[in-house]
């Protein structure tokens, strides 16, 4: 199978992580929409790892803990962002990040 | 030409996929958006067996669908979203992200789409088992390891310093 229908599907899932950060103002919804497009990023990853152990290469194990890396941050992210986006909540009653600009004041 | 067994399994995971993921970014219920998130993981999860990397699905289900999805509604639980809170002035904003989304689509298949690069064999490969995976872990990526779990040490009390009621 080309290795171009990983990357084909992960740009496809990328871009629908862009339109959803640019598209909703729900800050809950863009944070997933992040975790949407670290997804992508993942998955275009392990179908590089295969396509080098295919090759032969004896270490193309290191995209695949690349990627676990990546689960690692994109979960101690979550916990922080989360919070942030419960403090604001409380504070302004909103998650709507257009109540974000008042922090320029 | 036929399509084989492996392609078709991934066009339906593919499709599954991408039509969850539009879920989540075109449902206007929250809630609505985390379940179309975690179809979404599930599929992806499939597409880690489908090319042997077995210790990264296993993470991938427990991390994303049992962890963070978790974590995702509970916040919304104790926020009460259900009423959507998003008014619709400015819709022309809408079409300027999708716009540039699909901008942004269109330039990177156009730019991958001559691209030669080896298919994939059908065969599979044994560096996604726990056991090489472990190896490799342990050995050349120790330190990465640590400094990971000093980051989640930071992220835990910088959560919880965050989250406090002050």
């Amino acid at each position: 199978m080309p290795v171009q229908y990983y990357i084909f599907l992960s740009i496809a899932l990328f871009c629908i992580g862009v339109m959803g950060v640019l598209m909703r103002r729900n800050a809950i919804i863009i944070f997933m929409c992040i975790e949407l497009m670290l997804n992508a990023v993942n998955l275009l990853m392990v179908s590089f790892s295969k396509m080098w152990a295919d090759a032969g290469r004896v270490d193309a194990g290191s995209a695949q803990l690349f990627v676990f890396f990546i689960m690692v941050v994109a979960a101690a992210e979550v916990a922080v962002g989360l919070a942030i986006i419960t403090m604001v909540y409380r504070n302004t009653h909103s998650v709507d990040i257009n109540i974000l600009n008042r922090l320029k004041n | 030409m036929g399509m084989s067994i492996q392609q078709i399994i991934f066009m339906v995971l593919s499709v599954i996929s991408l039509v969850s993921a539009l879920g989540v970014v075109l449902s206007k219920n929250p809630v609505t958006s985390v379940l179309c998130l975690i179809v979404t993981f599930f599929t992806i999860a499939g597409h880690y067996i489908m090319m042997n990397a077995q210790f990264l699905a296993v993470v991938h289900i427990i991390v994303y669908a049992g962890a963070i999805m978790v974590l995702f509604l509970y916040v919304m639980m104790l926020m009460n979203l259900n009423a959507e809170l998003e008014p619709q002035k400015r819709n022309w904003l809408k079409y300027a992200g999708a716009i540039s989304g699909g901008a942004l689509m269109v330039v990177l298949v156009a730019a991958l789409r001559d691209a030669s690069m080896p298919a994939l064999s059908s065969q599979p490969t044994d560096i996604g088992l726990i056991k090489n995976l472990g190896q490799l872990l342990f050995k050349q990526y120790v330190v990465p390891f640590e400094v990971s779990s000093i980051l989640f040490l930071s992220a835990m009390v910088g959560a919880v310093v965050i989250g406090k009621k002050d």
